[in-house]
């Protein structure tokens, strides 16, 4: 009799080790380090360092991808995927309850979310209809789905839906931070390698149409993104809260020149804004996706006033 | 007889709608064709339907030979959409993002190389804009902008420019360097396709007219286009013909 073969580690282990040497030994080591040189003593918690990290990977794929809907005049639909994700987690906690299954709530969030995209993309492509009715009719429309399998069970799972309505650092697991590193490397290379093809589509559909590029195709692909950062973000920002980090730092950089450099501005304000967030957050204990959505605002009314003073002060010099 | 443009009794309606009715017509390679006619006459859609962006109800429409609802060959067609002197005012792109949209249907995914930003340099050049490549697209004048779609389907190389009223909101001396630039890259032998509601200046630029109410009135050089009453026709009533001379 042969001993059974044990699977060569290597194969088994990249995924759970590469996280390990991301969270523990780079990240970990990093805000140990920090927090000993500032004596903050937040920052050597490995709670906090989870949610730092989560922090910094939604705020780099919220603006990436939200700088393209924005300036489509599509900020609308972060809000939309984000209700309809809702209902996935909810059909996901429902399933759950009354199956005796385990499916994880994001994962039919993702499903729920992306299969919204797709539908909202469809009505504003076939059927004519505008497209903040389509938006509002999938928003609606998922929320209320939602909420009707919430109280379809005996109550059970009104609990945990909670934290997905407003979001929550408690949430942020070891395993969470795994998936949440995964979608922002996805994301941010899916949108680096079509960033020409989508960029063209959102300054110049027609023109791109002309140019021989298949524009459905690229509204399909973002709008499929755009739920996939929606559902990454959801933990710690909130259903209701997420659409906030694709809009509100692409808005607060929009007067920086150059598309690229106007994204790149919109991560570090971004950045910003999640990170004084959840520290704020951690030191008041109030909610963090509100939280880091008044930092945001807050950010977009400095940098819009600062811009006003600025041009009052140059033509009054003239 | 083929050419870069060839249709065959093409119709197009919106729902029950015709919008455009049984049109046949060639454009050869190096012409200049200004396609007039009055509101609502179907002008937009035409020129669509030219550069295959929308698929004839009936009859066909060959671009480079090919069937023009299925040619992909993008960087061949450069085209100037009707708004653009007032349209995306918000998006922070600069004049050189746009002018190297134009290489993109060259380099979708691919870096560029020399070649690709030698051909953005010379376009930016060419349309007098290479001053201005730095500014947001959004905070130049309409005239300006103009310019700089010209120097986006130039930076592809494209050998058919489709432009679509492209002088709404363009001050009446940049309108007019404005046409000279392009008399001048039909002369260099890029193919050119005008909609343009001031007839005087298609009969002073272009070297053919087709004039069009739902139906093709008229298809023929400028001064032919001047004796027949086919604008009279096409707009249904008396219509003066300012001839701009030069």
């Amino acid at each position: 009799m042969t001993p059974t073969p044990r699977p060569p580690a290597g194969l088994v282990a990249p995924p759970s080790r590469l996280l390990e040497t991301i969270l523990d030994d780079v990240w970990g080591v990093g805000l140990d380090f920090l927090a000993d040189l500032l004596g903050v003593e937040m920052l050597a918690s490995p709670f906090m360092q989870r949610a730092y990290l989560a922090a910094v990977c939604v705020a780099v794929i919220g603006p990436v991808v939200g700088s393209f809907l924005v300036h489509r005049e599509m900020a609308m639909i972060g809000d939309t995927l984000a209700h309809s994700a809702f209902a996935g987690v909810a059909a996901g906690l429902f399933v759950n309850a009354a199956f005796g299954t385990t499916v994880p709530p994001l994962a039919t969030a993702l499903v729920v979310a992306a299969i919204a995209a797709l539908l909202v993309q469809a009505l504003v492509d076939h059927t004519g209809a505008y497209r903040d009715t389509s938006l509002a009719i999938v928003l609606t429309g998922s929320f209320a789905a939602g909420s009707v399998l919430v109280t379809a069970t005996d109550g059970g799972i009104a609990v945990g839906i909670n934290a997905y309505l407003f979001g929550s650092l408690a949430t942020v697991s070891r395993a969470n931070v795994g998936v949440l590193l995964a979608t922002s490397a996805v994301v941010t290379v899916v949108v680096a390698a079509a960033y020409r093809p989508l960029l063209y589509v959102t300054f110049d559909a027609v023109g791109a149409r002309a140019a021989g590029l298949a524009v459905g195709r690229y509204n399909r692909l973002l709008a499929v993104l755009t739920a996939i950062v929606v559902v990454a973000a959801m933990q710690i920002m909130g259903v209701i809260l997420v659409a906030a980090l694709l809009v509100i730092p692409v808005a607060t950089t929009t007067a920086v020149t150059g598309f690229k450099r106007a994204l790149v501005a919109a991560v570090a304000a971004g950045q910003f804004a999640t990170v004084t967030g959840v520290t704020l957050s951690y030191l008041y204990d109030v909610a963090a996706g509100g939280t880091v959505v008044l930092v945001a605002i807050a950010g977009y009314a400095a940098v819009t006033l600062a811009a006003g003073v600025r041009r009052r002060l140059t033509t009054s010099r003239r | 007889m083929t050419g870069v443009v060839d249709a065959r009794g093409v119709t197009f309606g919106y729902a029950d709608r015709p919008v455009v009715e049984n049109v046949s017509l060639t454009v050869a390679a190096g012409a200049f064709l200004g396609l007039v006619g009055p509101n609502g006459s179907g002008k937009t859609t035409l020129l669509e339907l030219l550069i295959g962006l929308r698929r004839p109800d009936e009859g066909s429409v060959r671009l480079f030979g090919e069937p023009a609802h299925a040619f992909d060959d993008g960087e061949r067609i450069g085209y100037v959409p009707q708004d653009v002197a007032t349209a995306n005012d918000e998006m922070p792109v600069t004049v050189a993002e746009v002018v190297r949209m134009g290489r993109y249907p060259h380099r979708w995914f691919r870096r560029f190389d020399d070649a690709d930003r030698r051909a953005v340099q010379r376009a930016l050049d060419r349309v007098g804009v290479a001053d201005i490549a730095d500014r947001r697209i959004g905070h130049l004048s309409g005239g300006q902008r103009q310019r700089v779609f010209i120097a986006r389907a130039l930076a592809g190389e494209a050998d058919l420019l489709a432009l679509d009223e492209p002088t709404v909101g363009v001050d009446a001396e940049s309108r007019e360097a404005f046409y000279e630039l392009l008399h001048e890259l039909n002369d260099e032998g890029l193919t050119i396709l005008l909609i343009e509601h001031d007839i005087g200046v298609v009969t002073t630029h272009a070297s053919e007219i087709a004039c069009l109410n739902r139906e093709l009135f008229f298809h023929g050089d400028p001064d032919a286009f001047v004796e027949t009453d086919a604008l009279a026709e096409a707009y249904g009533g008396a219509q003066g013909v300012v001839h701009h001379e030069h």
